[in-house]
């Protein structure tokens, strides 16, 4: 499982005013292909998107639950949960299900609300940090050290996707195995982006 | 470590997976009162789920009691709270430092995953290099 898991390439990074967020579309069964068009990153609401890797079951099932539970509060309360506060309940239902039925999911969290954007990375474990920048599976050996050199306080969006292209560019020369598309998706305060996906073939 | 009716309390800043450093600004020191802090080490996410689970038993101690807690009683608090998972333990080792009593005497204390506390004058340590620690 931990293989399959890692074999998710999820980046993200914070910029001036926004989240961007990429993934790349591929769905793995062992050593075939299933799906090379498979969208990673969730809309939590209209504030918040959930990128997630990890086991097609757990994937899914976890981030509608988080997806609807988040529906909920809004539906009591009135009001919409602050990225902190969902990232912390994720956090949360993740750290419960480790020691019943531990859900084979990392994820990376961005949002934009009331105190800018946040980026929060998640592993399975239910560990949670704040962060500027991260990656999930094998694409964060590659990309880490890019965004550590590059990455800056309060980038332009051009920036950020010009940034994000230089490890996209990485992973696809790089990586092990084939070229990977990549859907990439922007948080504003004015809501979500999605941008044209990122294709292999074109990169 | 503890000094003349002082204590002070130390940790590294990494959170990392295997070999790869995810961040350099964690948190594992959290201050319970003005005269009480505690630092955790181990598996993060149990860090994370301990310390929640701590601060809501200190803010109802507080609202009970009306007044700070003493380190010894907090101390045997901690090591109760992971006792109490003997078999299915938090995969954490506190570190416990503050001043006790009128007289702001030192209060040091460390414990493993089971919540076995030791009781020390001068310096306790925990953590993955527990053992250079001592040597230091």
């Amino acid at each position: 499982d931990t293989l399959s898991i890692a074999m998710d390439h999820l980046l993200g990074l914070v910029g001036k005013d926004y989240v961007l967020l990429i993934a790349d579309r591929k769905v793995a069964y062992s050593v075939v292909a299933l799906k090379s068009d498979h969208d990673k990153i969730m809309h939590l609401d209209a504030s918040k998107l959930f990128a997630i890797a990890g086991e097609g079951g757990d994937a899914v099932q976890f981030s509608e639950y988080v997806q609807k539970n988040l529906h909920l509060y809004n539906l009591k309360t009135g009001l919409p949960l602050s990225t902190k506060a969902a990232a912390h309940f994720t956090r949360n239902e993740l750290a419960t299900a480790l020691r019943k039925g531990p859900f084979q999911v990392n994820a990376l969290l961005g949002g934009v609300d009331h105190s800018g954007p946040s980026l929060y990375h998640l592993d399975y474990l239910g560990t949670l940090h704040k962060v500027n920048f991260g990656a999930q599976g094998y694409g964060g050996y590659f990309c880490y050290s890019i965004l550590d050199r590059l990455w800056k306080p309060d980038m332009s969006l051009d920036e950020g996707v010009a940034l994000m292209n230089t490890c996209i560019k990485e992973i696809n020369s790089r990586f092990l195995v084939g070229g990977a598309d990549f859907t990439i998706k922007v948080v504003t305060a004015e809501g979500i982006r999605v941008l044209d996906p990122v294709l292999a073939s074109s990169a | 470590m503890a000094g003349k009716n002082c204590v002070g309390i130390a940790s590294d800043r990494r959170y990392g997976q295997y070999q790869t450093t995810i961040a350099t600004d964690a948190q594992k020191i959290w201050k319970i009162h003005d005269k009480l802090y505690i630092g955790l080490s181990g598996l993060a996410t149990d860090v994370q789920t301990f310390i929640e689970k701590l601060k809501f038993r200190i803010t109802l101690y507080q609202l009970r009691e009306e007044r700070d807690i003493k380190p010894s009683c907090f101390a045997q608090l901690v090591s109760t709270m992971l006792y109490e998972k003997r078999f299915g333990p938090y995969f954490v080792e506190p570190v416990i430092a503050g001043l006790e009593g009128p007289n702001n005497e030192p209060y040091l204390c460390a414990m493993d995953l089971l919540g076995c506390t030791s009781t020390a004058k001068g310096f306790v340590v925990g953590g993955t290099p527990s053992e250079q620690l001592y040597g230091v």
